[in-house]
């Protein structure tokens, strides 16, 4: 009988699992699932005997007992008194601070790099080659070093920032942080804020119409004031009605530092500074490969429909780039927040100097502490991904 | 007909093979090895640092070398892991190295949690400030509102806590992960205060340029009893470091030294010298090693006098006095129990 002759009686046969080409993908794919779950069950259990051997048993029970150490740079109420859970969050707090803010000033930085280096003006794409091409090839952690020496060699110490501010008695750059006024929230503010939200939300219904008025009448609006008036002008209105809710907490001389006032420190300035300018040079290349990517008859016909330049790029060539630029992009993203966790090396209290540093070392707990971590930053790089991989589906090409 | 075919049967054959970590005496796996492998600090003026030829020296490394040259006869025979305040636990509890000697606290947690064994205390010591004279500060209690350089992984920083909640102020910490970058911030004035065991600030102004410039505030805010740590469970290895750092100490009691010891072992006539050099008794064998393992070792590095005196002592630029580190019988607090 031969191998690929399906038995008259149907009736199934163990021999088909290998010979019959229809069972045997299956057949292949469960002994690869087996060969993969042993050998993870082999690493597990290995880690379990070696921990119970070294007496470790796992819990994750520390993680409400205090911490008592005390965290600089902080978004959320924390103690030496708080639980160490309440330090992890910290932490996490401080890499979504940091990884968001880099995220948009590399996105900035790395937008303009990358038009400004195919601009026609020798000197400046060859600026922009110098800085992509120096920036992407030196390690980030010795930027990240080198930026917070930088900081904290130049910028003057705070009595001399006292005698030298950048606007006197309210902002101030020492080497330990930039001083601005913070805010005092009294009763009512909340009117104020909800003014905001409302004008933002206008604008972009005030955006939809000019631009429906546009394609009917052909008339441009100066988008830009209008959408800086209502943005200001009601919120404006409310926070005097309401009568001043929200005042400015200027910051002081103390005894040896600053007082009051809000403080962004160095440390995470440096972290700022340095993976935005590492990871705008690589946006900047994308950029330019995305704009390279479309045709030039799409900017010629552009100009000879009379768009100016700039016009030109903003409205014909960026969104189509848009579509080729954004899933590399996505992974720029994810670099910067798994990046992020350099930190410690200025010693900004991220995730990792938190729950992965002081606290792993205060419970000594390695397993628990390094497992909660990777989670974490599975979890957040898995968010950015599919929140950007939305955004590509809905910008993407489609199929008509 | 039927052709036989392969059965499946993969589970049997993966029954997981399981490989657990060395498990075997301590004391054998160095004598096989023949090397001691020990984990000091990344560099401390006075305690561990490499000297011009890239030789490690130091109060810290002496004692691995003492422990070396009584188990293996060679003091030379040590592998030195650098540690930071962060990774020792950690290469200590996976056997990365037979012994943490790192001017590391014997504090409970890290006794019994942590599940080590402090082989006695090398060095009494306490945590302190150093600040700069031109702040015009005299006592930590005006530390109100300044900021503090400390390094993570220690208790450092759960006694700053501590302090200044206690003392009801505030302060801002700055965390920093080895001694140097927290001397670097502290002399670039990213901070005001810099806050380690006494014994490392002295360390760390004996290297700095000016070290007059810098003061040492009179407040000591904590116990640090420093010493030399092993793993839970292997007593035999820690009995043997125990014992070697109590020679050291036995030794200044009874005026042996790295230049007598020799000759104190041929002609003392003090019983307690001759068991402890190995000339009468069966003391070391008992505890698997040479008899003269005691002799080894001082002659390797000197007694515990002798260790202080040559990198942290009054001569050298660390420029500690002995303190609460003199002998019990100088008025100080090292006292190590009878050999016998």
């Amino acid at each position: 009988m031969s191998a690929s002759t399906v038995p008259a009686d149907n009736s199934f046969q163990f021999s088909q699992l290998w010979r019959d080409a229809r069972y045997r993908s299956y057949t292949i794919q469960i002994i690869a699932l087996v060969v993969v779950l042993s050998v993870v069950m082999m690493l597990i259990s290995n880690a379990v005997e070696n921990l119970e051997a070294l007496g470790k048993d796992f819990n994750f029970g520390f993680l409400s007992e205090p911490a008592g150490y005390d965290i600089g740079q902080m978004l959320v109420e924390y103690s030496a008194a708080s639980a160490h859970w309440k330090a992890a969050l910290v932490g996490l707090l401080n890499t979504l601070l940091v990884a968001l803010l880099a995220c948009v000033s590399a996105t900035v930085l790395g937008v303009f790099a990358g038009i400004l280096r195919l601009s026609n003006n020798w000197v400046v794409s060859r600026l922009m080659a110098v800085y992509i091409e120096g920036v992407r090839n030196v390690p980030l952690l010795l930027q990240i070093l080198a930026w917070y020496a930088v900081f904290i060699h130049v910028l003057p110490t705070p009595k001399q920032a006292l005698k030298a501010p950048v606007i006197e008695g309210a902002v101030y750059a020492t080497n330990r942080g930039f001083y601005v006024p913070g805010l005092t929230l009294s009763n009512g503010y909340l009117f104020v804020v909800g003014a905001l939200l409302a004008s933002v939300a206008g604008i972009f219904v005030f955006r939809k119409w000019a631009r429906k008025r546009q394609e009917e009448t052909g008339q441009i609006l100066p988008l830009g004031l209008i959408s800086l008036g209502l943005l200001i002008v009601p919120a404006a209105l409310v926070y005097f009605a309401v009568g001043m809710p929200i005042a400015l907490d200027y910051p002081i001389a103390g005894r040896f530092n600053l007082q009051g006032g809000l403080k962004v420190g160095t440390p995470l300035i440096a972290l700022w500074f340095a993976l935005s300018i590492y990871s705008g040079a690589f946006i900047a290349e994308i950029v330019r490969a995305g704009i390279m990517a479309i045709s030039k008859g799409q900017s010629e016909a552009a100009s000879a429909l009379g768009l100016r330049p700039n016009r030109t790029m903003s409205l014909v060539v960026l969104p189509q780039a848009l579509r080729i630029i954004i899933p590399p992009m996505i992974s720029n993203y994810l670099n910067i927040t798994k990046n992020s966790s350099l930190a410690i090396a200025v010693g900004y209290m991220d995730l990792t100097g938190t729950l992965g540093g002081i606290t792993l070392n205060q419970t000594g707990r390695e397993m628990e502490c390094m497992l909660l971590l990777m989670a974490t930053y599975l979890v957040i790089s898995l968010s950015i991904s599919g929140v950007m991989n939305a955004y590509n589906e809905s910008v993407k090409l489609k199929g008509r | 007909m039927k052709k036989m075919i392969l059965p499946v049967a993969l589970g049997a054959a993966f029954a997981a093979a399981s490989f657990s970590v060395a498990s075997a005496g301590t004391l054998e796996d160095v004598k096989e090895r023949g090397k001691l492998r020990c984990a000091v600090s990344t560099g401390l003026a006075g305690f561990s640092y490499t000297d011009e030829n890239g030789k490690w020296q130091g109060f810290d490394v002496d004692y691995c070398r003492a422990v070396a040259a009584a188990v293996l006869g060679d003091a030379d025979a040590v592998e030195f892991s650098p540690a930071t305040g962060k990774t020792r636990f950690t290469m200590l509890a996976s056997g990365e190295v037979d012994i943490l000697s790192r001017n590391t606290t014997w504090t409970f947690s890290r006794d019994v949690d942590l599940k080590f064994t402090f082989l006695g205390v090398s060095y009494y010591d306490g945590q302190g400030f150093m600040v700069k004279k031109s702040l015009g500060v005299n006592s930590a209690k005006e530390l109100d509102g300044a900021t503090v350089c400390i390094q993570t992984g220690t208790t450092t920083e759960l006694n700053l806590s501590d302090y200044f909640t206690a003392e009801g102020m505030s302060y801002e910490p700055l965390a920093i992960e080895t001694n140097t970058e927290g001397r670097q911030n502290y002399l670039a004035d990213a901070c005001d205060v810099y806050t380690t065991d006494a014994s490392g600030l002295a360390a760390s102004r004996a290297t700095f340029e000016n070290a007059a410039d810098h003061i040492i505030l009179p407040e000591i805010i904590s116990k640090e009893p420093l010493g030399p740590l092993v793993r839970h469970g292997d007593d035999q290895w820690a009995d043997i470091g125990r014992w070697v750092l109590n020679a050291m100490k036995i030794s200044e009691e009874k005026g042996i030294t790295a230049a007598n010891v020799d000759d104190m072992a041929a002609n003392s006539k003090d019983p307690e010298v001759k068991r402890l050099l190995g000339v009468s008794g069966e003391m070391g064998a008992s505890i698997g090693l040479d008899n003269d393992f005691a002799l080894q070792a001082i002659k390797a590095v000197g007694n515990y006098g002798e260790v202080f005196e040559r990198h942290l002592g009054t001569e050298t630029k660390v420029n500690l006095a002995r303190g609460l580190n003199a002998s019990w019988t100088e008025g100080g607090l090292q006292y190590a129990p009878p050999f016998r």
